[in-house]
């Protein structure tokens, strides 16, 4: 653990060291206020006119039309940004042969591994913190339910958890980043999308489709429930990638 | 301390190095001579637990490399070829992440970075950045890297290697202080460099050992024979006849202008007769001295007789 932390900490003074991480924190955070900004003034102008109505007893939900749709988005761009986060972790150790310096050093492979996912975790973590300024500013004009909030910001770290986790396993398996990033980018789309499938499909193979998928198990997040099945998805998830990664990294010294 | 057993290596179906056996004892200075693509690098990866070997063992003071790597990763410290650098990180930064993952504890790791400075000459370019320092200073961050948590064994492969001469140098007089210390395997394709620093010399050629010996073993093995060279002012007579018919001379050939070579039975200390020769007949004496085989010799010839069945 101390060794992982070492690790990361490397890893996030590279970060911070580079261009990237401002480049990509600002379009994170343009891109996502654009979105908020645009989902708030929507909400203004629908409880102007439910003002109206107000007798009927019909207040609009903070919560659901406001931070709900939020956080989707944040989904969105989430998976759109890590890929770029996390390409570097193996690909570029491995590429400027300083992964020699690790592997020769009393560390255990598992303690690279989770000190690369750690750092990028920490580096997206912090990107998200970053925005919450949006959602501190709803506290400030009116008064959300701070329940789903805290669930949903976990729910957002865990599915960002799952993309780091196959951008660190991508990322293991080439020296070459923008591959890594590709790779990343198109499995963690994909997970996303696999629900889809569940409607042509029977079923029973739709029921298996829809656990599969990524964002399927954000909804209940968002409305402030923690269910045993989805941290379980998304932990075994996370662990699967991280154990893929081992598995390729050993491997890869035999060849 | 290091043992080698039987030591064989793919690269896929690729053989990089076959069946190599050799061991090291503590605080020895051995030196890993081959030609490129000889298997020095493959070799020192496996030592250093990077690499698994594909069959055969490597034991460094009785754990195996591969079963029990992380004793011996604490008490190893490598050099690979290309310097493990970030080159973003600052130089005093950098040592401390590598004290950091090599094991050093908290509080010994700013007295740390301080020796391998002091020791690496490294004081003045502390706060620089690694990228932008020339090839000589990163080596010894490089080399600085590997010693930060003073391991019992140094592994540096071609720690020399893209130096200019002075650095070259330095770098060598920095490793003969630290073969004071530390049991050190050095690999290098240079010679000169085996011959000043090591005591013990493994010759690896195209993935086997072509020899094992201490250098003057090598060289008294090998040298069945001395060699003499002799330049006069006035070859007059039949200088080759004359000195053929020494005693102890295997044979004399011309060498350049005014010269000649004479082979000669081992310590048989000719010089005395070969003057005597020279001044009756008139000859004038220009030079007259000892031409010792040198390294480059042993090892082409090595190298060459390794070929040769084979072929
Ligand atoms: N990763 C690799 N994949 C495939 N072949 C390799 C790999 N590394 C080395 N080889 C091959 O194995 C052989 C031995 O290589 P090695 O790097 O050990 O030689 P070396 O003695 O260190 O040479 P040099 O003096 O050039 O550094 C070479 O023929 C090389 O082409
Ligand atoms: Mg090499």
């Amino acid at each position: 653990m101390k060794n992982s932390w070492i690790i990361a900490k490397r890893d996030l003074g590279s970060f911070f060291n580079s261009a990237i991480f401002y480049v990509v924190t600002t379009v994170f955070l343009i891109v996502y206020s654009y979105i908020f900004i645009n989902i708030l003034s929507f909400f203004s102008m629908q409880s102007m006119q439910s003002g109206q109505f107000q007798q009927l007893g019909m207040a609009l939900n903070i919560n659901e039309m406001v931070i709900e749709p939020s956080f989707q988005n944040m989904a969105v761009i989430l998976l759109l940004i890590i890929p770029i986060v996390t390409m570097r972790s193996f690909a570029e150790e491995k590429k400027s042969k300083t992964f020699r310096l690790l592997l020769s050093s009393p560390v255990h492979l598992k303690e690279i591994i989770f000190g690369k996912f750690l750092a990028c975790m920490i580096v997206i973590a912090l990107m998200i913190f970053l925005s919450s300024y949006s959602i501190g500013f709803l506290f400030v004009i009116g008064e959300p339910d701070p329940g789903p909030v805290l669930t949903g910001y976990l729910g957002v770290l865990l599915m960002a958890g799952c993309y780091v986790s196959v951008g660190v396993f991508a990322s293991s398996l080439t020296e070459n980043q923008i591959v890594a990033a590709v790779i990343t980018f198109g499995f963690s789309l994909f997970m996303w999308v696999i629900g889809w499938g569940a409607q042509a499909a029977d079923s029973a193979t739709g029921q298996v489709l829809q656990y599969l998928s990524i964002i399927e198990h954000m909804d209940r997040f968002l409305k402030g429930m923690i269910e045993t099945s989805d941290l379980a998805y998304y932990l075994s998830f996370i662990i699967f990638g991280l154990f893929l990664c081992h598995r390729a990294l050993d491997s890869n010294r035999w060849r | 301390m290091i043992e080698v057993e039987n030591l064989t290596r793919y690269y896929g179906s690729r053989r990089a190095i076959n069946n190599i056996s050799f061991q090291i004892e503590k605080g020895e200075v051995v030196g890993f001579l081959g030609p490129n693509g000889a298997g020095k690098s493959t070799t020192m990866n496996i030592i250093s637990c990077i690499l698994p070997a594909s069959s055969g063992s490597a034991k460094i003071k009785g754990f195996d490399t591969f079963e029990q790597s992380l004793e011996i990763r604490r008490i190893i410290g490598y050099l690979p070829e290309t310097p493990p650098l970030y080159p973003d990180m600052i130089v005093r930064d950098y040592l401390k992440f590598a004290a950091g993952v090599r094991g050093v504890e908290a509080r010994n790791i700013s007295p740390s970075i301080d020796r391998v400075i002091e020791k690496c000459s490294l004081k003045d370019v502390g706060h620089r950045i690694i990228g932008r320092l020339s090839k000589g200073y990163q080596q010894r961050v490089g080399l600085a890297q590997a010693m930060v948590h003073n391991p019992e064994i140094l592994i540096l492969d071609e720690p020399t290697i893209g130096l200019d001469p002075i650095q070259i140098i330095e770098i060598r007089k920095l490793i003969q202080e630290l073969a004071a210390e530390h049991t050190i395997i050095l690999s290098s394709h240079i010679l000169p460099e085996i011959t000043q620093i090591c005591k013990r010399v493994i010759i690896i050629n195209e993935g086997e050992i072509a020899a094992v010996d201490s250098l003057e073993g090598l060289t008294a093995t090998l040298r069945k024979s001395e060699r003499l060279s002799l330049t006069v002012r006035n070859p007059e007579g039949n200088v080759l006849e004359k000195l053929n018919g020494l005693d102890q001379v295997v044979s004399a050939v011309t060498g350049e202008e005014n010269q000649f070579l004479i082979e000669c039975i081992l310590r048989s200390n000719l010089q005395d007769e070969i003057a005597r020769l020279a001044l009756e007949n008139n000859w004038g004496i220009v030079e007259l001295k000892p031409v010792s085989m040198t390294l480059e010799d042993i090892f082409l010839k090595l190298t060459l007789e390794e070929k040769e069945p084979a072929a």
